[in-house]
């Protein structure tokens, strides 16, 4: 069957509209409006952030560790991952096929979008369909990438974050900035100061103890749960043998979505689909642990299609686009497309700690975001923002040791960036800085020339210490950044020095 | 079918074609020269033997560690009398239609059987919900629902009520999450189930209590 349909979008169609595409604007919220370079300047101002980050990455940090170390196989495991997502992208489209036949089978429908707005499209018709003018909402990167509570709201439609830190993001009017925890740079009296002004059954006494501010939520979303007609989700891992779809969550505000409304509707990307149910024996023990840091995460709920008697009796499922097919044409780059979402690439990140991810505009941030993003909307000149982005990282390498599946963030970013100097007709400043930067570091032979050119920099820096200022080409870093000034000595030069050998 | 409904449907089919032709095309481009091999080289068994008495050890550990209340009865002789103990305060219950009888001869609340089901208002009433389960993992302090179970029953009845009290017995504890999966059948709904209902979102701390049951007792029946 899938060569028939290879065959007949061939006969029936330009040679262009099977081409793997990206996301164009303004498809979604994958762009932001300013540089990465321009808002971390203004992130880094501010000190209330940078200390609520501080903690909370510290926090989880700890966390990961304690519970990682806890399994002996966890290298084993990773390498599990990392195989069956790259098994996954080789066989993306018969993978996809075989999900719509289960799915169908089991009494779903199963929709596709080439991008943004045709998701939301689908989405706003199905929730019309029900003629109901209000949703619940479990957190779901899908849908923050495709804008869908805005394409809602103007049609009419009421869509209730119900996920705590979604729920806080929305309440204050602002955007998400985790993956994980989309309010991670609010803090507990921030939240508590939030609750008090936007939810109008509050109780006034509401302190700012976590607990208080949980149940606060619960109180606030417990009626909108138990009458909502239409539940709208993402999905974790889609299990294409048998048309499984499943959704990792924390408070039961996930189960409310899945099951409590007589229509549900679920959002993904088509590279969330995993092989078989077996496959979930690998991504349930490494997501939890790499992303909340537990063992387990409170609740995990599988389903397949429709099931009488038991939860939603109308079950719809998009297929999402918007750009992945260009990232899966990229040999290295579609490595970006087996990210589970667990968020530890952030929380390890020294960039990601300082800046929070507002500053990284599109709503996928951190070293993932970094490379997924310009991957995922195509990098249109040097005025595209996006192109800044795989400069957001000092190419330390706690991304790849942190990530569960493997994926070599690292190389991705020095590849994006070879990228977005390539999309340029006339190089600016930073391209020929980072341009020479990606050439020193090729070879461990023009690394050492590069070390030694960096004496200049002290030069520059002089009594300060700090270089505020380049000459062109160097001026397109410095605009957004001090630089400190090299070390006297390099690690490479003090070790050739100390040990008499050329290093 | 009307004019719009078929001008629909043939729109929907067109986007599944370019769709599913963007991303042949993709895959062919980026497709490794040699095909990928997938390994599994982590233990598919765990450490401790499903069952035993170290298992049932661990279990309790990892439930405790995640707030939830464990209560070790020798033998299916106890479990009435540890039910009925931990709902002593409990004025009203539901329980899936297959929930064995003799579970509940200590319990002296009303006790409201889902068939034919409650409506959410009604299980929004009651105090709480008993239930067993398909399958408990010990290195993660997990149990696993399944809908299709007559003594498990539909999710919400585990969902809805604000305590759940669950009865695990010691045949259906594993240490390790691959040999749960491998337990598990995927066709009916599925709840794994790690401590009560929390949140990590405020600082990362881990907070008990949010939307789900906030109070969770295992009864855990085994050696
Ligand atoms: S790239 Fe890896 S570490 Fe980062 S969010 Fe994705 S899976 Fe997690």
């Amino acid at each position: 069957m899938s060569t028939d349909l290879g065959r007949a979008a061939q006969r029936s169609r330009t040679v262009e509209l099977g081409m793997p595409t990206v996301a164009a604007d303004p498809h979604g919220h994958l762009r932001g409006i300013e540089s990465f370079p321009a808002a971390a300047h203004k992130a880094l101002a501010d000190t209330q952030l940078r200390r609520n980050l501080g903690h909370a990455t510290r926090t989880i940090r700890a966390k990961r560790a304690a519970v990682v170390s806890e399994v002996d196989d966890w290298e084993e495991l990773r390498r599990a991952g990392e195989s069956i997502k790259a098994d996954t992208m080789a066989r993306l489209p018969e993978l996809l096929l075989q999900l719509e036949e289960q799915v169908t089978a089991r009494g779903g429908t199963v929709h596709w979008a080439r991008d943004a707005e045709e998701a939301n499209r689908i989405v706003v018709d199905l929730v019309r369909g029900t003629g109901a003018d209000e949703v619940v909402k479990v957190k779901s990167m899908a849908t923050q990438e495709t804008g869908l509570n805005e394409a809602l709201e103007a049609a009419g439609v009421a869509a209730f974050e119900t996920d705590l830190a979604e729920l806080i993001v929305q309440l204050s009017h602002d955007r998400p900035s985790h993956f994980l925890v989309p309010a991670i740079h609010r803090n507990r009296a921030e939240i508590r100061e939030i609750f008090l002004r936007e939810m109008p059954d509050v109780d006034p006494a509401l302190t700012d103890e976590p607990r208080r501010l949980a149940m606060a939520a619960r109180a606030h979303l417990r009626r909108k749960f138990l009458t909502a007609r239409v539940g709208i989700s993402g999905v974790n891992f889609a299990v294409a043998e048998t048309g499984t779809l499943s959704v990792v969550e924390s408070e039961g505000n996930g189960r409310m979505c899945l099951t409590l409304p007589d229509t549900l509707i679920t959002v993904m990307g088509v590279e969330k689909v995993v092989p078989t149910w077996r496959d979930l024996e690998v991504f349930l023990q490494l997501l939890p642990r790499s992303s909340t840091g537990e063992r387990m995460n409170p609740y995990t709920s599988t389903w397949t299609g429709v099931t009488p008697g038991d939860g939603p009796q109308t079950f719809h499922l998009v297929l999402l686009d918007n750009g992945r097919s260009n990232v899966l044409a990229s040999p290295d780059g579609r490595q970006a497309l087996h990210c589970i979402r667990c968020s530890a690439c952030l929380n390890v990140c020294p960039v990601y700690e300082r800046t929070g991810g507002h500053a990284y505009g599109s709503i996928y941030p951190g070293p993932i975001g970094a490379v997924l993003s310009p991957q995922l909307t195509g990098i249109s000149g040097p005025d595209d923002v996006n192109a800044s982005l795989p400069y957001a990282s000092s190419l330390c390498g706690a991304c790849f040791d942190a990530c569960p599946v493997r994926i070599d963030i690292p190389h991705l970013l020095v590849q994006q960036r070879a990228a977005a100097v390539a999309a340029h007709t006339r190089p600016t400043g930073q391209d020929l800085t980072m341009q020479a930067a990606a050439i020193a570091m090729t070879t461990p032979a023009r690394f050492k020339l590069a070390e030694k050119a960096l004496g200049i920099g002290r030069v520059l820096a002089g009594r300060k210490g700090r270089i505020t200022g380049l000459p062109w080409p160097m001026s397109g870093w410095t605009n957004a950044r001090d630089l400190p000034a090299p070390p006297a000595e390099t690690f490479r030069q003090w070790w050739s020095r100390t040990h008499g050998e050329d290093a | 079918m009307s004019a719009r409904d078929s001008g629909d449907a043939a729109e929907r089919s067109s986007t599944r074609e370019i769709v599913l032709a963007r991303l042949r095309t993709a895959r062919d481009a980026g497709n490794p020269a040699t095909p990928v091999v997938v390994t599994r080289e982590f233990a598919t068994t765990g450490r401790l033997a499903p069952g035993s008495a170290a298992v049932l050890e661990r279990l309790d550990e990892t439930l405790t560690d995640y707030r939830a209340t464990v209560y070790r009865v020798g033998s299916e002789a106890g479990v009435a009398d540890a039910v009925a103990g931990v709902l002593a305060q409990a004025g009203s219950i539901v329980v899936p239609p297959g929930l064995p009888g003799e579970w509940l001869t200590g319990y002296r609340g009303d006790v409201r059987r889902d068939g034919p089901p409650l409506s959410v208002d009604e299980l929004d009433a009651v105090d709480a919900v008993v239930t067993g389960a398909a399958v408990a993992i010990a290195d993660t302090g997990t149990f696993v629902l399944s809908s299709a179970a007559s003594d498990q029953g539909r999710r919400a009845i585990t969902l809805v009520p604000d305590h759940h009290v669950c009865v695990i017995h010691a045949a259906d504890v594993v240490c390790s999450v691959p040999e749960a999966i491998a337990r598990l059948d995927p066709s009916s709904p599925l709840t794994f189930v790690s401590g009560p209902s929390a949140t990590s979102d405020i600082e990362l701390d881990r907070v008990e209590g949010v939307h789900g049951p906030r109070r969770l007792d295992v009864v855990l029946v085994g050696p």
